[in-house]
């Protein structure tokens, strides 16, 4: 019955002697944890063979015995030592221990129903407790800039410089790349509508408009919302792991002022540009495929763009721009410092604040369009 | 056929970049043994750690562990086979999204261990072993205290009985009371099940009490690996400078008078 494993370590087992009055249980081998993982037989023999009284234990012959395995078996004779039991004295420590001490019981891990009822609740109060916050957030930069305006010199201009790179010039690949893509797309498919109709040239005020208006800041406020907004949010979250911020506030510096103000003031700054930017590459790729597919020469269709989109449009492409840079650092920052330290709330909450900013874009955009129905059409 | 030392470093050379770390270094541990090495900031110690863990690989010479040699077994699959040494890192370094009970019986999941009446009953032998209640088991380790999280990590490394344990700086951010409360812990620990100890530390208390064997890295070298008594009569000035000033001297004594 003597198993040896494919290592060369002798597997644990049990052996059964006859004695004149009771049978004797010899344990031999290797007892681990790591064998006694692997043999679930063993375990539920070893469990059986304690719960009969009568049994003699003979535990001297076993080469190795760790305190797992030897908890295993003092749980198995039913937390006390057999009153037959024959053993080395090196092994005797392991039982010791566990005489006279009760072993800690996990409480149980199943969870309360009851928290079903406080998911809706929570739900609810969150949002108010986002909002409250956000607010918060929103009245202390107001204060900050007043304070700015008294003490220009506190201004934390190498902050906003950093974040105006970082935010903005190294996003001018990325946002090039769609703005011109969508153009091509959008050229292309409405030109094979328009040809239909026999309306070919109406293809610039519906680039012009749409994009000027439309898609080019909401094409660049998602790549933002996306990239920046997402930094920003994992950035302020690392810092709170770090201990960072505490130690900004012991110093006496603003979480604010040093923090949150500098990407709200760089984003605000960035983003118009960037939309222009946007814009003017979308219209190139328009125009492109303008030239290609409708034999519209670029010369008309750079004449043309002025007289079909009023140029009032490029402003309000502008304003809804600072608006959603203001909206999209104030929404990464705040969801920045609910993270707590740990890892798993850092990855929540930077997704909750990409999801946030660009909902929060979308809808801001809608109500730009209501208000703004009546303005910008030839 | 067993080996007779559980740590082996054999002729290590460590360069990061430029940067010489360790210059020729030799030490054999024992079996059963407590090395506690001590050294100055930015020497190597934890470096030397983590090349006996198989985190970082020497530039020169050989690193065996339990017999083997750690660099040429340095894959996943390899370390999982082997995992007899137990690591407590020296900010716990418990994984922040599980709670303690489940850090604890992470190592043995990972063993494929699929009984979870087996794993309860380990994870709750080894929570009573370190002197955690039932009560800490479902709390996150976000919400527990320093020393609390040590012994969780204790635990942690204890779980799949290790024959080998590295300490990283086991009572550094503890209090006197923690830290004492730690050493018996340790003390207790060896005396039942018996592994070597690999630790790095700064504590006097622990080198007096614990160690039986302790080891001084200064100027890239193991200038030291002796009993304390005699690293004491050592003639190196790193020696002198750091168990013979006045705070060490005054610590020795009191331990002295208390020992008898």
């Amino acid at each position: 019955m003597n198993k040896q494993s494919l290592h060369g370590i002798n597997m644990p087992y049990i052996r059964f002697a006859k004695e004149q009055e009771a049978e004797r249980v010899i344990l031999e081998g290797q007892w681990t944890l790591r064998l006694l993982v692997e043999s679930s037989g063993l375990r539920k023999a070893l469990k059986k063979l304690g719960r009969a009284k009568d049994k003699q234990w003979d535990i001297s012959q076993v080469e190795r015995l760790d305190s797992s395995a030897a908890f295993f078996l003092w749980d198995a004779w039913g937390k006390q030592l057999p009153d037959k039991l024959t053993i080395r004295a090196e092994h005797q420590p392991l039982f010791n221990r566990w005489q006279h001490r009760t072993v800690p019981e996990p409480h149980k891990m199943l969870p309360d129903m009851s928290i079903i009822w406080y998911f809706w609740q929570a739900i609810l109060l969150g949002f108010y407790q986002h909002i409250s916050a956000w607010l918060t957030l929103l009245g202390r930069l107001v204060l900050d800039m007043a304070y700015l305006c008294t003490h220009p010199r506190a201004t934390p201009f190498k902050e906003i410089s950093l974040n105006i790179y970082k935010a903005g010039v190294s996003a001018l690949g990325i946002t090039a790349l769609v703005g011109m893509l969508v153009g091509v797309s959008m050229s292309y498919l409405s030109s094979l509508q328009l040809q239909r109709f026999g309306a070919e040239i109406y293809i610039i005020d519906l680039l012009g408009l749409s994009i000027i208006r439309e898609l080019g800041p909401m094409l660049a406020a998602i790549i933002i919302a996306g990239r920046s907004g997402s930094a920003m949010t994992a950035e302020i979250g690392i810092m709170r792991v770090t201990q960072e911020l505490d130690a900004l506030l012991a110093l006496g510096v603003s979480h604010s002022m040093r923090l949150v103000l500098p990407k709200v003031v760089a984003l605000s700054l960035v983003m118009p540009l960037l939309i222009v930017w946007t814009d003017v590459i979308a219209l190139i790729g328009g125009m492109v495929s303008a030239e290609l597919a409708l034999d519209i020469s670029y010369q008309q269709f750079i004449e043309q763009l002025p007289k079909s989109v009023p140029v009032v449009n490029v402003y309000i492409g502008l304003v809804k721009g600072m608006v959603f840079g203001m909206m999209i650092a104030m929404i990464a920052c705040h969801f920045g410092f609910l993270i707590k330290p740990n890892t798993e709330s850092l990855g929540q909450e930077t997704t909750h604040a990409v999801v946030a900013s660009i909902t929060a874009v979308i809808m801001v955009d809608t109500v730009f369009s209501i208000v703004f129905r009546n303005v910008g059409f030839p | 056929m067993k080996n007779q030392y559980t740590v082996e470093l054999e002729h290590i050379w460590t360069y990061f970049g430029e940067q010489l770390i360790h210059q020729d270094i030799n030490l054999c541990l024992g079996e059963g043994e407590i090395l506690g090495l001590v050294g100055a900031s930015g020497s190597g110690k934890t470096t030397m750690m983590r090349e006996i863990i198989g985190l970082d690989i020497p530039t020169k010479g050989q690193v065996k562990v339990l017999g083997e040699v750690v660099q040429k077994a340095c894959t996943i699959e390899c370390r999982k086979r082997r995992n007899q040494t137990g690591v407590l890192f020296q900010n716990g370094a418990l994984f922040s999204a599980l709670n303690v009970y489940e850090n604890i019986a992470f190592p043995l999941w990972e063993l494929g261990c699929t009984d979870e009446n087996l794993v309860k009953q380990m994870v709750c032998m080894k929570l009573s072993m370190v002197g955690l209640s039932s009560k800490d088991a479902m709390r996150s380790p976000a919400e527990l205290s320093g020393g609390m999280v040590k012994r969780v990590a204790l635990a942690r490394a204890l779980i799949l009985e290790p024959e080998l344990l590295l300490l990283d700086e086991p009572t550094s951010g503890l209090d006197p009371i923690a830290s004492e409360d730690f050493v018996i812990l340790l003390q207790k620990l060896h005396q039942e099940l018996n592994f070597t100890v690999f630790m790095v530390t700064h504590d006097l208390h622990i080198l007096r009490d614990l160690c039986t064997k302790v080891a001084v890295l200064a100027d890239h070298q193991l200038i030291a690996f002796d009993t304390l008594d005699k690293v004491l009569s050592y003639q190196h000035p790193f020696i002198k400078l750091f168990f013979h000033n006045h705070r060490a001297e005054r610590i020795f004594k009191a331990l002295e008078a208390e020992h008898g």
